[in-house]
């Protein structure tokens, strides 16, 4: 979708302000939800491209004014309500009213936590050759999912060489629609900056974005 | 907020999902365990072992995962070397995708608008935020993380460093010059 989230290449948000010695988390509750966001994805509720699309459909006003947990958190229950887990009314109410609906993977406890600890695989079994090869030209193409993507819009309709064959890996734009890994291969695509900004950008450098299959045909 | 995220926690586990004490232990882990002086060992073992090195830009995932504890990764580290000829610099555009088990979780401002939006159009200006002046000919590759591919810059090792150990080296490896947006500390001068 074409949402505020993707925000490569516009202007206006100004400098960036590292804060110094910055703590882990600002408040316990950040924790929390980073903890939840974890736990019930390990359990099975949804999948990481699912609990990325929740995050990116907030209204835009409230992607822009809130800060990155309260997004999670948004997200988190937005996505629990939609897929059945739980109720508006128990959320209100800080109680559970109606039963369970069963996890994939059931109940997360303590013995899992050392396994979340180490990212997933998302590699997979192609199921066709490889299109491209590395050192191939070609475009991302002009598309505009209005559900899950991964193709930022500031390289669209774009020529870049493909650099690196990273395998065959799950399908953002199927998994967060709940359609499937649907596994494309998956290539790192390097842009010059003047291709993307025009004849008056700074030529010394090259973006690169990761693009699946579907998003690219040759140039 | 606070309330909110108690409310949803005591649902959660009113409902049998999950253990509030499984809880605990994800936020310790991430407090305590899970931080940037992993990625700095990684990087300072490149500076000494030079087959270590060319493991490592070959196979990050691989390579990571001859380290023991520090090498629990998942499939998809790719290692970016920094050259006099090339400067490296990692972004997520479209969200926050970041290193974890090499950086820990990323800091806030990876993570909101001014440099998402900025690090593919400016990176030099960025840079300058940072308070790092690259030469002006020194390309800058931008690696925008669309996808579940992890990247980690290898900085440049520091002059004079010759003849430090690792654990030297390690100390002089920031979560910054791993990023792209900084540059290790400087030997001699005060930190």
């Amino acid at each position: 979708m074409n949402g505020v989230h993707d925000m490569g290449g516009m202007d206006g948000f100004g400098k960036v302000e590292p804060e110094p010695n910055e703590p882990m988390f600002h408040t316990e509750w950040e924790g929390r939800v980073l903890a939840m966001v974890r736990a019930m994805g390990a359990a099975g509720a949804f999948n990481i491209d699912t609990s990325r699309y929740y995050r990116e459909a907030l209204p835009p006003e409230v992607y822009m004014t809130s800060s990155y947990y309260r997004k999670w958190f948004i997200g988190l229950e937005n996505m629990l309500v939609a897929k059945g887990y739980i109720t508006p009314e128990e959320v209100a109410s800080a109680h559970a009213v109606e039963p369970a609906k069963p996890l994939k993977h059931g109940k997360f406890t303590v013995d899992q936590v050392e396994r979340i600890m180490v990212r997933g695989k998302f590699g997979r079994t192609p199921g066709a050759p490889a299109k491209f090869r590395p050192g191939d030209r070609v475009r991302a193409r002009n598309i505009h999912p209005t559900t899950h993507t991964r193709l930022p819009r500031y390289v669209r309709g774009h020529a870049g060489v493909v650099e690196l064959n990273l395998g065959c890996n799950v399908y953002p734009d199927s998994a967060a629609n709940e359609a499937g890994e649907n596994p494309q291969w998956l290539y790192t695509v390097v842009f010059d900056s003047t291709e993307l900004w025009g004849p008056d950008a700074d030529p010394t450098v090259k973006i690169s974005v990761d693009a699946f299959e579907p998003y690219l045909e040759p140039a | 907020m606070e309330l909110r995220v108690r409310a949803l926690e005591t649902v959660l586990s009113e409902k049998g999902y999950i253990d509030p004490a499984a809880l605990d232990a994800i936020v310790q882990a991430y407090e305590t365990r899970i931080g940037p002086h992993n990625g700095a060992q990684v990087v300072a073992k490149a500076w000494t072992d030079p087959a270590f090195k060319q493991a490592l830009l070959h196979d990050g995932t691989k390579a990571v995962g001859t380290l023991g504890h520090v090498g629990r990764v998942g499939d998809h580290l790719v290692v970016v070397e920094n050259t006099p000829q090339r400067h490296n610099m990692v972004v997520c555009t479209l969200c926050s995708c970041y290193p974890w088990e090499m950086l820990g979780l990323p800091p806030t401002w990876y993570k909101a608008a001014p440099y998402r939006s900025r690090a593919v159009k400016d990176p030099r200006g960025v840079l300058a935020d940072f308070g790092v002046t690259l030469p002006k000919e020194t390309e800058i590759r931008v690696w925008d993380s669309t996808a579940e591919t992890r990247f980690l810059v290898l900085p440049m090792r520091p002059a004079g460093t010759e003849g430090w150990s690792e654990q030297q080296l390690a100390e002089i490896v920031t979560r910054d010059s791993m990023i792209g947006t900084g540059l290790p500390k400087t030997p001699g001068a005060p930190s």
